[in-house]
């Protein structure tokens, strides 16, 4: 596998150990069957218990929730190889790691983290995070999903979430909800809505060009009634939400660079095997310039996201930083995955091979989580101190 | 059970070779090293009888320079309980000086079983089982391709050409195991991190005499490029001639 500045020598054993137990698990049990489950357009959920064995979900998470404990560095050269198999099975464990089992973790009451953080870390009990709205995408603060508190103590939501990554999947949802009428972001908090609660309804969204191995839905909530205990008593305001975006992009980061290496292992391996004009094309120099510039920008994303990792294990890492990685990296691969696909010619459009199922799948990585320009002007800000957003 | 599983660590079959400046040896840059495949099967068999047994113990034993640690510490987050790292500045090619130094940390050990694979990738001597169990006198099953043990006595499934066979034998006993025994475990995430706690003791191999020694290394001629006999239905009775008289496989 791709590591042409031998980023292995600055990773510890243990890193490097469970960087090749994922791999050889993506290798196995997710490459043989991914071509398959994105063209029928279905999230692979038999690999849900594997994975949940391995140990990949919320697997920076403390050992006493049942999670893994590992440092941030192995926890994103888990999303990395995730990735490297699709953008879709690293959607699903972002969202129940770092969407789902974070904030419980975060924000959640001892009770919550003890019911439910060891059940999704084995996989067990699938999350979903529902912040987006159909009319509120990139700026959530506007959101317009409302909890109202009973006299008793007990909550009744109503609203509606869109493009919920695993919303029809889940067993539980963090839903984000302005509460008690107030419209300001200030007011917002996170709720446990478990599925099948009375007039809470998921509805897969359909016709997706994009992520089609993974589950993405519209979540309902008609005067769905919750107990006082389903709030998340340390939520508060929109910070909350955005702290568990932070995790999740940091994760990202990482994802985009594996999509970018199995489009290149691709790209690579085709240049030196299809022979046109009596020679192999990568013996061509335009070929080598696209598979330089592929590599070059791949290294270079490897040594953001190693180094954030770094940063965030050492607690001194900025939301500004993320935003840089993200926003780099993932646009990065979807430029690798595209000029993948070009030099595979016409075999470039099948399923069979990766390099089009990932750039496809990485248009949404390019938006979610804080679309491209979302971060650039998060960037300009940090630079600049001129806030564009308002 | 106390089970004492010995591994090899080899490089990854895929790869590369190379020959070293010596002549006399693959070099080792650039390439990655793992428990040898038939060993790991050895490991998950351990795994899998005690588990079953719902006890024992597990030790997984290497010889080799620092480097095998890391194949012992895999085969610990693999669940294996602890392990020995025999110490060598490298291991030596004559599998009955490797016997020696395995037979002398097994020997006061009281294990029940002994595990090895069938044989290595990189050496394909299958020695070392057959002579330690030979030096520790008792009996040797190679290649189990199943492994069960009920009181003291087990039972394996050795596959062969056409058939296949399931013999007894009384422990403490020898089983170098062939694939199909079940596929290794993945080390899950959790066991990686368990592994760093778990003890390793490093001690010096007492080695045998090395009486083989590799001499020469060579890797494969290369693959001569093909030859187009023709196109179409007309050239195959040419094909057919070449294949009965030139290559002589009809
Ligand atoms: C497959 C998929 C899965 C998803 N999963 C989840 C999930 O699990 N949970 C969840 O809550 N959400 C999820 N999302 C939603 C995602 O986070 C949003 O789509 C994203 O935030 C963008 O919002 P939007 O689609 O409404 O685009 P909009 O906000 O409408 O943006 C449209 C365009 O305008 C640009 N734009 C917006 N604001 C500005 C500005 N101020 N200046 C300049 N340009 C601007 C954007 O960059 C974009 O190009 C998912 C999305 C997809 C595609």
């Amino acid at each position: 596998m791709l590591d042409f500045f031998n980023i292995d020598s600055v990773l510890s054993e243990e890193e490097r150990a469970v960087r090749d137990s994922v791999r050889q698990f993506v290798d196995e049990q997710v490459l043989p069957i991914i071509g398959h489950a994105y063209v029928e357009g279905r999230f692979p959920k038999e690999i849900i218990p594997g994975l949940g064995e391995l140990g990949v979900f919320g697997a920076n998470l403390p050992e006493e929730y049942g999670c893994a404990g590992l440092n941030n560095v192995q926890y994103g050269l888990i999303m990395q190889e995730l990735e490297r198999g699709d953008s879709g099975v690293r959607s699903f464990a972002s969202v129940q790691g770092a969407l789902a089992m974070y904030p419980i973790f975060a924000f959640g009451s001892e009770v919550q983290r003890r019911t439910y953080l060891s059940r999704m870390a084995a996989g067990e009990i699938i999350g979903c995070f529902g912040l987006t709205e159909p009319d509120y995408g990139s700026n959530p603060s506007g959101m317009i999903t409302m909890a109202r508190e009973q006299q008793d103590g007990t909550w009744v939501l109503n609203g509606a979430k869109m493009w919920i990554t695993n919303g029809s999947t889940a067993g539980i949802a963090v839903v984000w909800a302005k509460t008690n009428g107030d419209p300001s972001d200030a007011s917002i908090r996170g709720f446990i809505v478990p599925a099948g609660t009375k007039g809470f309804t998921a509805k897969d969204q359909k016709g997706k060009l994009s992520l089609r191995a993974s589950d993405t839905s519209e979540l309902v909530f008609q005067d769905v009634h919750l107990p006082a205990d389903s709030i998340l008593p340390q939520s508060g305001g929109l910070k909350s939400p955005l702290m568990c975006l932070t995790q999740a992009r940091y994760g990202i980061s990482w994802g985009a660079i594996g999509a970018a290496m199995a489009c290149f292992e691709e790209a690579l391996d085709y240049s030196q095997n299809r022979v046109m004009f009596d020679r192999a094309i990568g013996g061509f120099q335009i070929q080598q310039v696209r598979l330089a510039d592929m590599l070059t920008e791949i290294v270079k994303a490897q040594l953001v996201s190693l180094h954030l990792g770094r940063l965030k294990d050492a607690g001194t890492f900025t939301p500004q930083q993320v935003s840089l990685a993200k926003r780099n990296n993932a646009s990065m691969a979807t430029d690798v995955a595209r000029e993948a696909r070009r030099l595979l010619g016409a075999n470039g459009i099948l399923a069979e091979y990766a390099s089009m199922r990932h750039m496809a799948n990485l248009e949404s990585v390019y938006t979610y989580e804080g679309t491209h320009d979302v971060h650039s002007l998060i960037l300009g800000q940090a630079v600049t101190g001129l806030n564009a957003f308002k | 059970m106390k089970i004492a599983v010995c591994i090899k660590r080899t490089p990854d079959s895929e790869s590369r070779f190379r020959i070293a400046a010596s002549g006399a040896a693959i070099d080792d840059t650039g390439l990655k090293f793992d428990i040898d495949d038939f060993a790991g099967y050895a490991v998950e068999a351990a795994l899998q009888i005690n588990e079953k047994a719902g006890g024992g113990e597990s030790v997984v034993i290497a010889i080799g320079p620092d480097s095998v640690q890391e194949s012992l510490r895999k085969a610990m987050s693999m669940g294996v309980d602890r392990a020995v790292h025999l110490k060598a500045d490298a291991v030596p090619a004559d599998g009955i000086a490797i016997a020696k130094a395995l037979a002398a940390e097994l020997q006061s050990g009281g294990f029940d079983l002994v595990l090895f694979g069938k044989h290595s990738f990189d050496s394909s001597s299958a020695v070392v089982g057959t002579a330690t169990a030979e030096l520790l006198g008792v009996p040797c099953v190679t290649a189990a391709s199943e492994l069960s043990v009920t009181g003291g006595t087990g039972v394996a499934r050795r596959e062969l050409e056409g058939a296949a066979e399931l013999v007894s034998f009384p422990l403490p006993a020898v089983v170098t195991i062939d694939e199909g025994v079940a596929r290794p475990r993945y080390p899950s995430l959790k066991g990686i991190m368990a592994a760093k706690k778990k003890p390793l003791e490093t001690k010096p191999a007492q080695l045998g005499a090395a009486r083989v020694t590799v001499q020469k290394a060579q890797l494969p001629p290369e693959r001569p490029a093909g030859r187009i006999i023709g196109e179409g239905v007309a050239a195959v009775p040419e094909l057919v001639r070449l294949l009965q008289t030139e290559a002589k496989v009809l």
